[in-house]
């Protein structure tokens, strides 16, 4: 075991891979020498070189081509996107290619290629590089998407997506990549896609969130149990495919659901929880399903954003709602 | 051959002229008779297969086609070049090629019908799905040189585009990828002067296609796309040079659509019966023909002949596709991931329980 952050976690689970794997290809903008803006690849070149490790000319969309065209002749790359906000000129080869090739040419080519995402708010960054647009992904039949909130799941989800013979788009929470320490195991383990976690048992109201909010939510929880409220808390893991019995079996226990994102509201994947609860669980619910997320709005630079972050006064605040409703 | 055909001087290989007479010795490919009488039916059979699938449209029998008549030159010289190995990335217009890749007519049929498994090809190797978003295909072969390059493989890729294509920003970054990583890629333009509707000179203010290569440091070629023996001589020297220095090069095969852009547009509302004539004169298979027939190696009698064989054949086989195919529910469903997830499969499971109840009202 060794203490790390998502950072660490990430970058061992890519030392872990590219050890193991000669297919394994990993390219994007400043992602070879310096090891990304971010670190997370830093010392991988070093050790495997720049031929496996490596910076890409800047263009999302060639970052995102050319891995489709590795991806046919048999590598399996993993690619950085800088910010979430870069991603759209590489949306086209996303949306029209990568997750269309194992269809089009019915099962021949695969396309086990990562997209790594660093997504969402909170750390004072210029435009774009604030959302957390993760919907529009995964409404995109033929791609999986999943989002660690802690540095384990970030080194397992990251094996288990390196592994995967499908596309996986992987958010990595950058508001808490160093936020947070564990102790992780040195040894390659994988945590399975497709699978929530349920953090904290509780009888009142389910919570369901994913990456930076879960902790977010953890901090409304101490409001909540001070209150008397007991709340479980589940980890999302993945958004698809959606762990639909994990939601529907808690919601049948607490009667209550509150999905906390922050996404924009509408159209989101919180709405798609709330469609779950309704359509699996309708008769169990005590009070309706609520959405906190964000507003429909473009997050605000860096003075405006507080009024745009979810807190955990605003999570408490709808959870006294909905368990009193 | 670069450096006398620099696109900057806007030269253009050519080897025939319009009568099929040898006006460049040197670059003539050397061709035995059967070689050569081999290029010319394949590029028969090419017009004349298109030309069915034009007429099956028009029955109803197939959905849209984008017709390859005019520009059959390109693809067939690029097949006959191409080994077992090599890499197609094809755009949707270059038949001859992936027919010279082992892709089936069966397969072409069933693409044109309606059916994703036209483009399962089966018995081809390393040819990759046509692509319909324009030019995006282009980065996928530059990411197929970096992976054939990084394994040590000998495996040339050759990628193709319209003139249309070169305004997309994939085309940009897709030269710039091959130029920089110095991968073996050969990117071939099909110059046929029009992006459906709009002429070439409404794409770019570039002298030529071919002097876009200069701005990602690879070679460029501009050459006559509707001169069997340019394109062979082309590709034959492209594929050798891409292998032995590991680059890329852009070719400009410049040609004429003479057809429509797919089965469902009308090239009479946008260009003059005068500019189509004179691009008659220039047509890929009547100066092959006047060639062979100077060689006493080719005659009328024997067109017919065999133009009325591959109908035949060609019409056999459409009609046992037409026959064969079917579209099950679960085709829908079962090619989306590698490992289906449990969602999707109750999404069709739910569907067929609508599909009973429906069939039980019956």
């Amino acid at each position: 075991m060794k203490a790390m952050n998502i950072v660490n976690a990430i970058n061992d689970a890519l030392d872990i891979k590219l050890k193991e794997d000669k297919n394994i290809v990993v390219y994007g903008e400043d992602a070879g020498f310096e090891g990304g803006v971010f670190r997370v690849t830093e010392g991988l070149q070093k050790k495997y070189g720049a031929e496996r490790v490596f910076d890409s000319p800047l263009a999302e969309s060639g970052i995102a081509g050319t891995a489709v065209g590795m991806a046919v002749a048999g590598l399996r790359p993993v690619i950085e996107m800088q910010f979430c906000g870069f991603i759209y000129p590489a949306f086209n080869q996303i949306i029209s290619h990568i997750t269309r090739y194992h269809n089009r040419s019915r099962g021949r080519y695969r396309m086990p290629i990562v997209i790594r995402l660093p997504y969402g708010g909170g750390i004072n960054a210029l435009e774009h590089h604030s959302e957390s647009m993760e919907a529009i992904f995964a409404h995109i039949p033929g791609l999986k998407v999943v989002v660690p909130s802690t540095p384990h799941d970030a080194k397992g989800l990251l094996i288990s997506a390196i592994e995967s013979d499908d596309p996986v788009l992987f958010l990595e929470p950058k508001r808490i990549y160093r936020a947070i320490k564990q102790e992780v195991s040195e040894e390659k383990f994988s945590v399975p896609i497709g699978k929530a976690k349920v953090l904290s048992q509780g009888t009142d109201v389910t919570v369901v969130a994913y990456g930076a909010m879960i902790r977010e939510v953890q901090k409304a929880m101490v409001m909540a149990k001070e209150a008397g409220y007991s709340v479980e808390l589940i980890d999302l893991r993945t958004i698809y495919p959606l762990d639909k019995e994990t939601i529907t079996a808690s919601v049948k226990k607490t009667g209550r659901i509150i999905f906390v994102g922050e996404e924009p509201r509408s159209f989101g994947v919180g709405s798609e929880i709330m469609a779950l609860a309704n359509e699996e669980a309708f008769l169990h619910l005590e009070a309706p399903p609520k959405r906190v997320a964000a507003f429909d709005v473009i997050v605000p630079y860096p003075r405006g954003e507080h009024h745009y972050m979810i807190t955990p006064e605003k999570i408490f605040y709808e959870i006294e709602r909905t368990v009193k409703f | 051959m670069f450096d006398q055909f620099d696109p900057a001087d806007d030269k253009m290989l050519q080897v025939i002229d319009n009568n099929g007479k040898v006006i460049d010795k040197e670059r003539m490919p050397q061709l035995s008779d059967d070689e050569l009488l081999k290029l010319y039916r394949d590029m028969l059979f090419v017009r004349t297969l298109d030309f069915m699938i034009v007429s099956y449209q028009r029955q109803g029998r197939v959905y849209t086609y984008p017709p390859n008549y005019g520009q059959e030159a390109i693809g067939v010289a690029a097949g006959a070049v191409m080994r077992h190995d090599d890499w197609l990335v094809p755009a949707f217009r270059e038949l001859g090629a992936y027919l010279a890749k082992g892709v089936t007519m069966k397969e072409i049929f069933m693409f044109n019908m309606g059916f994703e498994d036209g483009m399962r090809f089966t018995e081809a190797n390393h040819v990759l799905p046509f692509s319909v978003p324009i030019a995006s295909q282009l980065l996928h072969a530059a990411g197929i040189g970096y992976a054939v390059k990084y394994q040590k493989k000998d495996e040339v890729t050759i990628a193709f585009v319209g003139d249309g294509g070169t305004s997309e920003g994939d085309f940009h970054e897709a030269l710039n990828f091959a130029g920089v990583w110095k991968v073996p890629v050969i990117f071939v333009v099909q110059n046929n002067q029009y992006a459906i509707s709009v002429p070439v000179k409404m794409q770019t203010a570039s002298l030529n296609m071919a002097i876009k290569s200069k701005a990602y440091g690879i070679q460029g070629l501009k050459v006559d796309g509707n001169d069997i023996f340019a394109m062979v001589a082309a590709f034959r020297y492209a594929h050798e040079y891409a292998r032995r220095e590991q680059q890329a090069v852009l070719i400009e095969a410049v040609t004429y659509r003479k057809g429509a852009h797919t089965t469902s547009d009308d090239p009479t509302k946008y260009r003059t019966t005068e500019e189509e004539k004179e691009w008659d004169r220039k047509d890929p298979l009547r100066r092959m023909k006047l060639f062979l027939e100077k060689k006493k190696l080719w005659s009328d009698a024997e067109e017919e002949r065999i133009t009325e064989e591959y109908k035949k054949e060609i019409d056999r086989q459409f009609m046992e596709t037409e026959q064969s195919v079917k579209y099950p529910l679960e085709d829908a469903f079962r090619y989306m991931y590698a490992e289906m997830p449990q969602d999707l499969r109750d999404q069709q499971i739910e569907h067929e329980k609508f599909l009973q109840w429906k069939n039980g009202r019956k």
